[in-house]
């Protein structure tokens, strides 16, 4: 499961907010900056970490250090269910 | 606090009354503008925009309050219509929305986040901080009878269920302004000012649906001055801007903007004339990554919010058409 966490994200992403594009998304491409996910954007990108990982997502942790690109959701992910 | 460099009023607007006999009797072919009025600072000024242009006789308000708007709204608007000497009606627009489901569309989202939300609740729309470098969020801020409030993040399908649901009034409210348009051969007006213009803070053929604008150029700061300079009533000139949206009162800023909005012309200010983020950082009293912050989501704004200014786009053009 842990393994597949910037795939599951990065296929949720591809669906959702890329329909129609050519372009894949990279591991480090800012999500804010490419104007992939917008303010409800991201609601929906944290209900479905939530709801795919299992996880609690606190307000004080909407961060672009956590949110932005792949890589900061995967390590995000990870560090949250380490804690758990 | 920098403010906007000022304008001369006097000369903005003849050159609004100018444009606006142009629009309304050249262009569009009609005898009048219908203004309605919340009782906020921009309707205020259109309206009185619209009897310094085409004479009172020629402009008809419109005053469409629903259960929750403040009293006040309805008050000041009224106020505004007598002060002008303009044709006006009333209209509460609470039973079309009651019938539609607007407000149990809400509760209904409401519910499934706060499961107590019933009779003698509150709620608004709030956004978080963006100004902390976090990912900009909605959340509902909602009031029990006591006045207990708590605050919660919405799952996505419920924040647009929320707005959509809520959206039904500007969206009625414009209706009832066509209707009136249409009775009277009447152009009908829409009256955001520069910030809610430039960064999409309207309902699509709500709020957003209109003939003329005749103050989408004019800062909110530049508003406030246009309206002392057509001498309206002290209490319109001197209100807090409000959304007058959810039974919850809830500040502009608070919903949408990320600052107040002296603060939010000057930045919008700066970045249309091509200043640096410093010079918005110096004139803000903030660092120059916050200024950067402010920029970066003005622009991004923009780009979420073009939709809404997009006019119906045809898969095919049609020769002889725009």
């Amino acid at each position: 499961m842990n393994r597949d966490i910037k795939q599951a994200v990065r296929h949720y992403i591809e669906q959702n907010f890329l329909v129609g594009a050519d372009t894949p998304i990279a591991d480090g491409d800012s999500l804010l900056q490419l104007q992939i996910v917008d303010s409800t954007g991201f609601l929906e990108l944290v209900n479905f970490v939530e709801s795919s990982f299992g996880v609690k997502v606190d307000d004080e942790e909407m961060v672009p250090e956590n949110l932005e690109t792949l890589d900061n959701i995967d390590a995000f992910v990870r560090r949250k269910l380490a804690a758990a | 606090m920098a403010k906007l460099p000022e304008l001369d009023y006097a000369a903005e607007a003849d050159r609004i009354g100018e444009r606006l006999r142009h629009l309304v009797f050249n262009e569009l072919h009609r005898r009048g503008m219908v203004v309605a009025m919340s009782g906020g600072i921009d309707s205020s000024c259109c309206a009185a925009l619209a009897v310094r242009a085409l004479g009172k006789d020629r402009v008809f308000g419109l005053l469409l309050p629903e259960r929750d708007s403040s009293g006040v709204s309805s008050r000041l608007g009224k106020q505004l219509a007598e002060h002008l000497g303009i044709a006006h009606t009333l209209h509460d627009i609470t039973p079309a929305l009651e019938a539609l489901g607007c407000y149990a569309s809400q509760v209904e989202a409401l519910k499934r986040t706060i499961p107590e939300f019933g009779p003698g609740w509150k709620f608004k729309l709030a956004i978080s901080d963006a100004m902390g470098g976090k990912v900009s969020i909605t959340k509902v801020v909602a009031e029990d009878p006591q006045g207990q409030r708590i605050e919660k993040r919405l799952p996505a399908a419920d924040y647009l269920q929320i707005v959509a649901a809520t959206n039904f009034k500007q969206r009625i409210r414009k209706n009832l302004e066509y209707y009136h348009a249409d009775r009277l051969n009447y152009v009908c007006t829409g009256t955001p000012n520069r910030l809610e213009y430039d960064q999409g803070f309207f309902v699509k053929n709500g709020d957003g649906a209109a003939d003329v604008k005749p103050i989408a150029h004019l800062y909110k700061t530049q508003v406030y001055g246009m309206a002392r300079f057509l001498g309206l009533p002290e209490a319109l000139t001197t209100t807090t801007p409000t959304t007058d949206t959810f039974s919850l009162p809830q500040g502009q800023d608070e919903f949408y903007f990320q600052l107040p909005y002296p603060q939010m012309d000057l930045a919008l200010w700066h970045l249309n004339e091509g200043k640096p983020a410093c010079e918005l950082a110096t004139e803000l009293g903030c660092d120059e990554a916050a200024a950067q912050r402010i920029y970066a989501n003005i622009l991004a704004k923009r780009r979420t919010t073009a939709y809404l200014h997009a006019a119906p786009l045809l898969a095919v053009p049609v020769p002889g058409f725009h």
